[in-house]
């Protein structure tokens, strides 16, 4: 093996720009592959920061009639927050959310809104809820720059907003812009306005009620509890792993083609030399080899080119792979295009499993490509081969 | 079989498929070599040479009767047999020289013995020796494409002696040499057999060549015509 190896290696180097034609072609995948799956790593990992830190902490518990995707539940979907809750939440480790329809009516146009309470003095969440603690005529109110923009709304502005009580009685009042925050979380931001808890729960006529409880902790052994129904982290990212799988898919699809075009030429490489080498070939069984030993040899020669590729490709991917982690890739589309957690500017994030596993999947697979047509020289007579007479 | 043979066949028939006919290169050669001698197997092409040797060498398998080479039944070897055989006993020289072209001389030399899995000291003794017996000690480090024909040659030898080995099959060795380089590399191999005692087994039609082999084994349509001992 290790004189397979040797013999492969000063093979490849001995056929000089053809082998480097290959591994250049080989090592754009590798860094290629890398660097958009590097992409996706990053923006896993963006979003789901993103979601902790604005929307979902390590967990939530929903009452049991919340279902975000309809919004007709809303109405029953509140309850008293648990005794047992109490002291983790004046610990600030949890931090409970009401959550009511509404209307908001700015320059004589309305929009139907979620109107969401929450304590100010939390630190739970990125939310600047601390701008929701002021004294001024209207209810203080925070909204993200998504939902401004799309109602033209500005810091200072005073606008109503209408609701229903639990009785289902009608009711209106001014709020103000005291802050607009930008996140990349769009379900913290899109026809949302925050409001202090204790005006929402006035408001609603549902004083110590809540409809999520975000808790901070996510290794915390936790259970449903009456009214309240546990949702995981693993669970509440499901939907963002969801649609990352789903790019992935598409994004695999991409860079399949990219390394059949670059194991092409290490296929064509592979057949040409089979064809021009007969007389190596021969000389190598003359000499004492096997013919399953030239196919060994031959395959370990193609395999090499991913090795080879790999190395050329640490040459000057790192750098860019570097350079572009730190720069990252302003993707021109927003949050709130996108319905969920997405930058304006993507980080790459590379771990050592995507570069090792990148790296065995182009190492397996030039490996099978050489060793397809090697097996063409199992077939030859070597007698044949050593006169270089076989077409 | 006798202790001083190193080739013996009986009988020996070889078939060439050729589209739906067949064509007989051996027709029922009966060859008895023994160790030390430096003979040749004599004929137009198309007589069978080559295709005596190819069988020799254990590149290729009768179709009928017996080869023994070095106590060993051709015909019944399995690929791994044949290889190990070829690896172990066996020196081949060609007429195109055959050698790797990416590899230096010292290399080539030496790629026998890294199969023979021999430590890197006594390696290194022998590919010197064997590069000084034919005379290349000062072309170690250059690679085939700058040698000259005869040098090739003189390499091809190398590699086949080596190893000492106890048979060298060459197939028109001179084909693709001048008359000085044809005379130098016989009297190479000679004076190997005369020192090492190899048997040598050459195929040829070249005069040359034919004027230095003790024994001469004349060939005609697959068939043994003559054979001297000189």
């Amino acid at each position: 093996m290790k004189l397979a190896i040797k013999l492969a290696f000063k093979n490849l180097i001995g056929a000089g720009l053809r082998t480097w034609l290959n591994v250049i072609v080989l090592s754009f995948s590798f860094v290629i592959i890398i660097a958009a799956r590097g992409i996706l790593v990053g923006w896993d990992r963006q979003a789901k920061n993103d979601m902790t830190d604005w929307e979902i902490g390590g967990g939530q518990y929903w009452n049991v009639n919340y279902d975000p995707y309809d919004a007709f539940t809303l109405a029953d979907a509140h309850a008293p927050v648990p005794e047992n809750f109490i002291p983790e939440i004046e610990n600030k480790d949890m931090v409970p959310v009401l959550i009511t329809q509404g209307t908001l009516f700015n320059q004589g146009r309305m929009q139907s809104i979620l109107i969401k309470g929450i304590n100010p003095d939390q630190t739970l969440l990125e939310l600047p809820t601390n701008k929701l603690d002021t004294l001024i005529e209207a209810i203080p109110a925070i909204i993200g720059s998504n939902m401004a923009s799309t109602n033209k709304l500005q810091l200072g502005d005073y606008v109503t907003i209408r609701w229903r009580d639990k009785n289902g009685t009608f009711d209106a009042t001014n709020i103000c812009i005291t802050n607009i925050f930008t996140t990349n979380v769009p379900t913290v931001d899109l026809a949302q306005v925050w409001i202090p808890m204790e005006n929402l729960q006035s408001m609603t006529l549902m004083p110590g009620e809540a409809t999520i409880l975000t808790f901070r902790d996510k290794e915390k052994v936790r259970e449903d509890t009456e009214n309240w129904k546990l949702m995981t982290y693993k669970a509440l990212v499901k939907d963002i792993e969801e649609m990352i799988k789903t790019k992935s898919v598409g994004q695999a699809i991409f860079y399949t083609i990219l390394l059949i075009l670059a194991l092409l030429a290490i296929f064509d490489t592979q057949v040409l030399s089979i064809f021009r080498r007969q007389k190596e070939i021969g000389t190598y069984v003359a000499l004492g080899y096997t013919r399953g030993e030239v196919v060994g040899l031959f395959t370990i020669e193609g395999a090499m080119h991913a090795i080879l590729a790999a190395i050329m490709g640490a040459l000057y991917g790192i750098p860019f792979l570097a350079w572009f982690a730190s720069k990252g890739i302003t993707l021109g589309v927003s949050s709130a295009d996108y319905g969920f957690a997405i930058a304006d500017t993507m980080y790459p994030a590379y771990s050592g499993a995507l570069v090792i596993g990148t790296t065995i999947i182009v190492l397996l697979a030039t490996t099978i490509v050489s060793y397809w047509p090697s097996r063409r020289i199992a077939k030859m007579n070597p007698t044949e081969a050593l006169r270089g007479k076989l077409q | 079989m006798e202790d001083n043979l190193i080739i013996k066949t009986h009988n020996l028939t070889k078939r060439f498929p050729m589209g739906k006919s067949e064509f007989t290169a051996l027709k029922g050669v009966d060859i008895s070599l023994g160790t030390g001698e430096f003979a040749g197997l004599i004929g137009p092409s198309g007589s069978g040479k080559t295709t005596f040797l190819n069988i020799v060498g254990s590149l290729d398998t009768p179709s009928e009767g017996e080869v023994i080479v070095l106590d060993q039944s051709i015909g019944n070897l399995t690929a791994k047999g044949a290889a190990k055989l070829r690896k172990e006993k066996i020196g081949f020289i060609f007429q195109s020289y055959n050698l790797l072209a990416v590899h230096t001389v010292y290399e080539n030399v030496e790629f026998p013995l890294l199969l023979l899995k021999i430590s890197a000291n006594e390696r290194r003794k022998m590919v010197m020796d064997a590069l000084e017996w034919v005379g290349l000690l000062d072309k170690i480090k250059s690679k085939p494409p700058q040698l000259s024909g005869g040098e090739c040659q003189r390499v091809a030898i190398a590699r086949a002696m080596v190893k000492k080995p106890s048979l060298v099959v060459a197939d028109e060795p001179t084909a693709n040499l001048d008359a000085a380089n044809s005379h130098n590399i016989l009297q190479t191999m000679a004076k190997l057999n005369e020192d090492l005692k190899t048997t040598f087994l050459f195929a040829t039609h070249d005069e040359k060549v034919i004027g230095y082999l003790k024994r001469k084994i004349y060939l005609k349509d697959g068939k043994v015509d003559k054979d001297e001992t000189v």
